[in-house]
């Protein structure tokens, strides 16, 4: 089975490479990248004018298997993927049970691979039950196909413990991803703490609960020189201290949501529980910052968070309501609108944070074109927009704040190992007419 | 005027003309409470339901004895004694009581902006009775009441409202009414009950109650949560009393003749002393009569008119 892709603008940011150029896959894999390549292909995709990039890898998703698969199975985020552009998600281990022993992360990766339509790569628990008080098997989860270690939503309190995964993790060589938030200072905090907490009557997470987080985090990355990466930033004294610790020669990386970057808690004046994420939205000040390391190289990930919820769980009061947003259908496009349009990044830069710079953090070869290796790319129209709607999601959950927008950047093609595992269904219809 | 408004849930986006119409409707009720029979039955047949999903004597009482005062047919709920035990969700309860063709709901919740986003969903009116930190209009609305018949305006006015700011609803919506009315609003409190930011609402917060109390027309006290105690936000009740509770002394730094209010339950001997009960400026009983005539005036505003 051959497929020809045809005078495509191939962008790869592994090599700096922005060109028109044909692609020929055979199999699984990419045979040759050429200016022009005539060759009687099985099937030929004609899209000039359109984008050709690697298939975009998410090293922060939720999935909900096991446990709450009303919300989403390892498919249906699949599913969710590849109409966003993804064709490597890595899903955090806030499961039930979560994936904290090897047993269940072998589960996830070979539930993956057999309902799944891409790649699903598990994130191990750092502590047993995700609990902060004894290490979970990392080595045997390693063995088991995890590509990171990450305790999620519970930032690992314990300082020690903390201290000692660090170490152990440097036999797998694999990074631990940390949630920074001290939660003896967020409590029960639903909001960024300030002017708006204040006049809603909200309880407050005050920025300062991340910052010293990151801070003592980078700080036992440097003592014992072990890889960290810090997921999704939210203010602007985070991306500081991620900065310095770089300038020192500290082996830290860092993400940031598309949301984080687009909205402010101003959203919350709403009341939409959709707007009730952790971290919390914060400032405008806050966002302009974001960019800045977006900007220069101090983020190198953009990661979306997808995290489903049931419309019973959300439609609960903002206080009981579940944290999160799903992500992954929006998220290129919020790239493309807050980062690229508004002149941020060079649509190369952003598609490196989206392609080869987590699949470097991660470890995995992944995130590029060149001949020889596994054909997952996408193909996207910058030129077209799209409004989200609620009925059209993938996700088996809707909870997005953006419902009603509309954005820039429609996906026309995910191709993942050499196979077409989504086409752009109003594209489709216009071809037939 | 003409007050289109569907709902009344805060004061935050009432304008101060609104606000004059509510008062000026409020004091062409006044003189019913002292008639012989207590009743006008302007809203006959229209059905208001007071669900309270948090503790409440003062307002549940009130707001119950307003919709009667008006001839309305009454609906009590408290989640102690319904299907909420049963798991039911707020929503449901809602579109379920709706269902059975109510005009009106009255409600009180723990979390901010419940009404309001309930408001968005149903066709009939929402007041809210309270919701969590947020705002409490009725009860700020008839503390404006309640200055105004005292003071004669509410402009210029200095107010201070002393105690757990940052855990209070009264004075968020009283510091959005004042405000609009240009009073001059100060807040004192211990820092760990100041909330962030609180000046940007346009106030001048204090935490020493001596330097506060300078020169103010009105005087507002808020009641002590016990429970913040062990939250870590003061040490203990002698200590707050010691710093921050009203005494006759401290009383005297403020204006000869200002008022003494407190929308109850008043804790005595901590915020207020005992003695501060037979002190002719304290109003507080005023402002707990005056609740029924603002709370007939926005039930009349909301459900006597074509809207």
């Amino acid at each position: 089975m051959s497929l020809l892709i045809k005078g495509g603008r191939v962008i790869d940011p592994a090599t700096n490479t922005d060109e028109i150029m044909d692609i020929l896959l055979e199999g699984e894999k990419i045979k040759k990248i050429a200016k022009e390549i005539n060759f009687s292909a099985d099937q030929v995709l004609e899209v000039s004018g359109k984008i050709v990039s690697p298939g975009l890898i998410d090293m922060h998703t939720h999935l909900r298997e096991p446990g709450r698969e009303d919300e989403e199975t390892i498919q249906s985020g699949t599913y969710a993927a590849i109409r966003g552009g993804f064709t490597t998600i890595c899903c955090m281990p806030n499961t039930n049970p979560p994936i904290d022993d090897p047993l269940v992360a072998k589960f996830i990766y070979e539930r993956g691979k057999r309902k799944g339509v891409i790649e699903v790569l598990p994130i191990g628990a750092i502590s047993k039950r995700r609990e902060g008080k004894e290490l979970s098997e990392m080595g045997k989860m390693w063995k088991a196909g995890v590509v990171a270690f990450s305790d999620d939503g519970n930032w690992v309190q314990n300082t020690h413990l903390m201290r000692r995964a660090l170490e152990y993790a440097k036999m797998f060589n694999l990074p631990l991803i940390s949630h920074c938030e001290d939660k003896t200072l967020t409590q029960d905090g639903v909001m960024n703490e300030g002017y708006f907490s204040t006049i809603l009557g909200l309880r407050g997470m005050p920025k300062e609960a991340e910052e010293i987080a990151i801070f003592r985090d980078i700080t036992l990355s440097k003592m014992t020189g072990s890889p960290l990466h810090i997921a999704h930033l939210s203010c602007a004294g985070s991306v500081r201290l991620v900065k310095e610790a770089k300038e020192k020669g500290i082996k830290v990386s860092a993400e940031v949501t598309p949301h984080h970057f687009t909205l402010t808690e101003k959203e919350v004046t709403s009341f939409d529980t959709n707007t009730k994420i952790n971290p919390p939205l914060r400032r405008e000040e806050d966002l302009r910052v974001l960019k800045q390391g977006l900007r220069d190289g101090t983020i190198e990930v953009i990661a979306t968070d997808h995290a489903p919820h049931s419309p019973e769980e959300k439609s609960r009061d903002y206080v009981k309501a579940p944290f999160g947003i799903i992500g992954l259908e929006t998220a290129l496009s919020l790239v493309i609108r807050e980062l690229v349009e508004k002149n941020i990044l060079s649509l190369t830069q952003a598609l490196a944070k989206l392609t080869i710079n987590p699949a470097r953090i991660l470890k995995i070869d992944r995130g590029r074109i060149k001949e020889g290796t596994k054909a997952n790319l996408v193909i996207f129209d910058l030129n077209k927009s799209w409004v989200v709607r609620k009925e059209n999601f993938l996700s088996r959950s809707s909870n997005s704040p953006f419902i009603g927008w509309r954005l820039p950047g429609v996906v026309e093609y995910t191709i993942f190992e050499g196979k077409i595992v989504y086409r752009n269904p109003n594209s489709c219809r216009k071809q037939h007419k | 005027m003409d007050f289109k408004r569907k709902d009344l849930l805060g004061l935050e986006d009432l304008t101060r003309d609104e606000i004059f119409f509510i008062l000026d409707t409020a004091k062409s009720f006044e003189g019913i409470l002292n008639r012989r029979i207590k009743k006008v039955p302007i809203l006959r047949g229209k059905t208001v339901v007071n669900l309270f999903f948090e503790a409440s004597t003062r307002t549940r009482m009130s707001f119950e004895l307003a919709e009667k005062r008006l001839n309305i047919d009454v609906l009590n709920f408290s989640p102690s004694n319904s299907s909420v035990l049963k798991g039911e969700s707020l929503r449901d309860t809602i579109k379920n009581i709706l269902a059975m063709r109510v005009d009106c709901f009255v409600l009180r919740h723990s979390t901010p902006g419940t009404p309001h986003f309930l408001a968005k969903e149903i066709p009939v009116s929402i007041i809210n009775a309270g919701d969590g930190a947020h705002e409490h209009p009725t009860q700020a609305l008839l503390d404006l009441y309640t200055i105004r018949e005292a003071k004669g305006k509410i402009e210029d006015l200095r107010v201070l409202i002393v105690g757990d700011i940052a855990h209070s609803r009264v004075a968020r919506s009283n510091i959005w009414g004042l405000t609009k009315l240009r009073a001059k609003v100060r807040v004192c409190g211990p820092p760990t009950l100041i909330p962030p930011m609180i000046e940007q609402m346009g106030v001048k917060s204090y935490f020493s109650l001596e330097e506060a109390l300078q020169g103010v027309d009105v005087i507002m006290m808020l009641r002590l949560q016990r429970e913040r105690q062990t939250k870590g936000l003061f040490p203990s009740i002698n200590e707050y009393r010691d710093f921050f509770s009203l005494s006759e002394e401290k009383l005297k730094l403020a204006k000869e003749d200002a008022l003494i209010m407190h929308p109850g339950p008043v804790n005595w001997g901590v915020e207020l002393p005992f003695k501060i009960r037979e002190n002719r400026r304290n109003v507080i009983l005023g402002q707990v009569t005056n609740g029924i005539i603002i709370r007939m005036a926005i039930l009349y505003l909301l459900l006597g008119r074509r809207r």
